[in-house]
């Protein structure tokens, strides 16, 4: 185990040490302390990099993977804290920390005088290390920990500024709608357990290659446990029907949606999914996952149209995008549906960020029907974010265009032709919504409040440097890496590190299809610009379906009616009223006082404090005692 | 015959001990009355020990009257201690005991 990953792995945690308990002494330091404990982290990370692809191209061993210590030994269970380094866990690795790093960054002039300054680079710091320890994980037990570390601090970053109702009750809503995700999580872990005996992906895949396990639900023992395992990546990367959570999750601070609600923690699911591989290969299941991934992907883009909080639009565009990456890993593209990760961790945190400076410019404004016209008065903020729009649209040549295209063109080989369809419908959404935000918001006239506008400026430089240097891999991280398909740089590298069928049909060419995703991410973009480029968009219509699009499908609503309502009343009348306080509280608790006070009140009258009282009472019972001895016996 | 009537007498010192200490509401007189008590227990023991001719009753005697005084000097200090404290010897209005 080189002491490069521990280091990589221990730099953020010291980072948050140092913030959590020193903070309110530093102060201001606290942000240079974890982005420079960040910066070690990324370092580290293409150092590590530079080793694993030079040992790669020349033929050796291209991963690692060992074990630092025994941390639970009990009969036949075993957890081990151990740490797995392949293509896959480089690729993550990168991501994490050099996007991380920027949003660090960032952050240094976006939280710029907020009162818990230390306190939110502390938890920004615990998430980057709760991320790492996930995806350097050797065994489900340790990337679980990771798993609930990095959800335990999307709770606190989304509840960051806990004054507000809104946002303590978001952070709420996310973590109790991911615990429900995580139940399932556990369950697959328990039951890959209880059919390979063990934790560790390596004897797990192995043994699941070459069919030795115990078959505890006969042949659907692998089907069963990688559903369940699925359940926890619906919670976590928000798929239908446990997606609620994460456009509510917009309350945090905006780099923590950047960071967390768009890069990395939300991509966590997609990451299990590649990482299982094996798991889901064997089982045929991905054909749910794509299913779940494509009407996610649908669903969410519809309910992006109609929005008009600019974080929010945000949010259901990383939804419907992580649909994207459910279809990829699904239909048996791993490599694709990472890539699709990557890419859409630059372009969409690119975006957040940009809007984030938006909000910063415009008072805290999230409305986008109150702006318009920002491009001459926030030139980078707006260039930024067109460049994030182009690569999400798939416009030819810039990232989101390879990734996605390569995913929709998966889906058509691997037979989900359906799938196909739904997701290019999806792409002209992705395309319409993103052009219909910047159009709304950059173009046209302004209709920003007077008073706002006066003091609007562009972000400092702390702010658009990021920006800057995420907009430049958002262009073409795509073309660098996904240039000529199955067979380019991206594949090369992680292509190992997936499970193969073995019987791999030669792919179609991809021509046609990249010509169809053209044509259908311009038309996407050409009628946001017929819709919304004139001055002040016109009221919606109303009708039925815009109805419907702008309360989000009332699915908020149903939940509320279906769960959460017979919850409460349960809690209520039934815990409450009844178990709590008529049993417990009248009956248990009460009734054991009752007992002792009515026993005690009744024996009080005895104790007169009279002593010859007692002595008379002495003298009685001897008289009764020596009587029955003497006389009665 | 002798043997009754000590018996006789000392039950009768007995139960007029007894009354005593249960009737009486000065502490010197209930005092009094539990040495009486004593006595009346070791007026049987030497009687029992003459008619026996055993002398082991009238050691006995000796340790009781040993008690007896230590008892005397320990009760008579715990009375002067509580006239000190509540001006009075009643036992009626000595009532710190009751919880």
């Amino acid at each position: 185990m080189s002491s490069t990953i521990i280091l990589l792995l221990i730099s953020p945690l010291v980072g948050f040490l140092i913030n959590g308990v020193f903070g309110k002494l530093i102060g201001k330091a606290s942000s240079v302390i974890a982005c420079v404990a960040i910066l070690i982290s990324l370092v580290c990370s293409v150092l590590l990099f530079s080793e694993i692809s030079s040992s790669k191209a020349n033929g050796a061993i291209s991963y690692s993977d060992g074990s630092l210590y025994e941390w639970i030994s009990a009969g036949d269970l075993s957890v081990e804290i151990g740490i797995r380094v392949d293509s896959l866990t480089l690729v993550m690795l990168l991501v994490i920390t050099g996007v991380g790093f920027l949003i660090h960054v960032y952050s240094i002039g976006y939280m710029h005088g907020d009162p818990g300054y230390a306190r939110y680079f502390s938890y920004l710091n615990l998430f980057v290390f709760s991320m790492l320890i996930l995806v350097l994980a050797n065994n489900y037990v340790m990337m679980f920990i990771g798993w609930e570390g990095v959800g335990l601090c999307s709770y606190l970053l989304i509840g960051f500024w806990y004054e507000k109702k809104s946002a303590t009750d978001a952070g709420k809503k996310a973590f109790i709608v991911n615990r429900i995700g995580d139940f399932g999580f556990l369950l697959g872990m328990f039951t890959l357990f209880a059919a390979f005996g063990s934790f560790g992906f390596e004897k797990i895949f192995h043994d699941a290659e070459m069919g030795n396990y115990v078959k505890i639900f006969g042949e659907n023992t692998l089907k069963i446990a990688t559903l369940l395992l699925f359940v926890g990546a619906i919670g976590k990367s928000a798929q239908i029907p446990l997606y609620v959570w994460l456009p509510d999750a917009m309350e945090g601070p905006t780099p923590v949606s950047a960071l967390i609600h768009a890069a990395t923690m939300v991509t966590a699911g997609v990451y299990m999914i590649a990482r299982s591989s094996v798991l889901f290969t064997l089982a045929e299941t991905g054909v749910y996952v794509a299913w779940i991934g494509v009407l996610t992907a649908l669903l969410a883009a519809t309910m992006a149209i109609t929005a008009n909080d600019i974080k929010r639009v945000l949010a259901y565009s990383t939804v419907s995008q992580l649909g994207y990456m459910m279809v990829g890993v699904g239909v048996g593209a791993y490599v694709s549906g990472i890539f699709h990760l990557v890419t859409h961790a630059f372009f969409k945190g690119l975006m957040f960020l940009a809007a984030g400076s938006v909000m910063h410019a415009m008072s805290n404004e999230l409305d986008m029907r109150k702006m318009g016209g920002l491009k001459s008065k926030l030139p980078v903020t707006y260039w930024t974010f067109l460049a994030g729009a182009l690569a999400i649209a798939g416009v030819p040549g810039l990232s989101g265009f390879w990734s996605k295209d390569e995913i929709l063109h998966s889906a058509w080989d691997s037979g989900h032709h359906a799938v196909f369809f739904l997701g290019l419908v999806t792409a002209a959404l992705t395309a319409f919504y993103m052009f219909r935000l910047i159009f709304v918001t950059f173009h046209g006239q302004s209709r920003v409040d007077p008073h706002v506008e006066s003091h609007l400026h562009e972000s400092p430089p702390v702010m658009w440097v990021p920006l800057v240097a995420l907009a430049v891999p958002s262009l073409f991280i795509g073309l660098v890496l996904g240039w000529g398909g199955h067979d380019s740089a991206f594949h090369h590298f992680l292509g190992d590190v997936f499970y193969a069928t073995g019987h791999q049909e030669q792919p179609s060419s991809s021509l046609p299809f990249m010509l169809i995703s053209t044509i259908v991410a311009f038309f996407g973009i050409i009628s946001a610009y017929i819709l919304y480029s004139k001055d002040s968009p016109k009221d919606e219509p109303e009708n039925f379906t815009m109805e419907l699009l702008t309360n989000k499908y009332y699915i908020d609503e149903i939940y509320d009616a279906v769960v959460v309502k017979p919850i409460k009343g349960i809690s209520q009348y039934g815990l409450w009223r009844i178990v709590d306080v008529v049993i417990i509280d009248f009956l248990c608790v009460g009734g054991v006082s009752l007992l002792t006070r009515g026993i005690g009140g009744s024996l009080r009258y005895i104790q007169t404090g009279i002593v010859q009282s007692y002595i008379l009472s002495m003298v009685i019972g001897i008289v009764l005692f020596l009587g029955y001895y003497l006389f009665v016996r | 015959m002798l043997l009754q009537y000590y018996m006789v007498l000392s039950a009768l010192l007995f139960t007029i001990g007894v009354i005593g200490v249960l009737v009486r509401r000065n502490a010197i007189i209930i005092f009094m009355c539990i040495e009486i008590m004593l006595n009346a227990a070791n007026l049987l023991f030497v009687a029992f020990s003459r008619e026996l001719g055993d002398s082991s009753g009238q050691v006995i005697v000796f340790f009781v009257m040993t008690v007896a005084a230590a008892e005397v000097a320990i009760g008579l200090a715990i009375i002067v201690s509580v006239f000190k404290n509540h001006a009075t010897v009643n036992v009626d209005e000595i009532k710190s005991m009751k919880g």
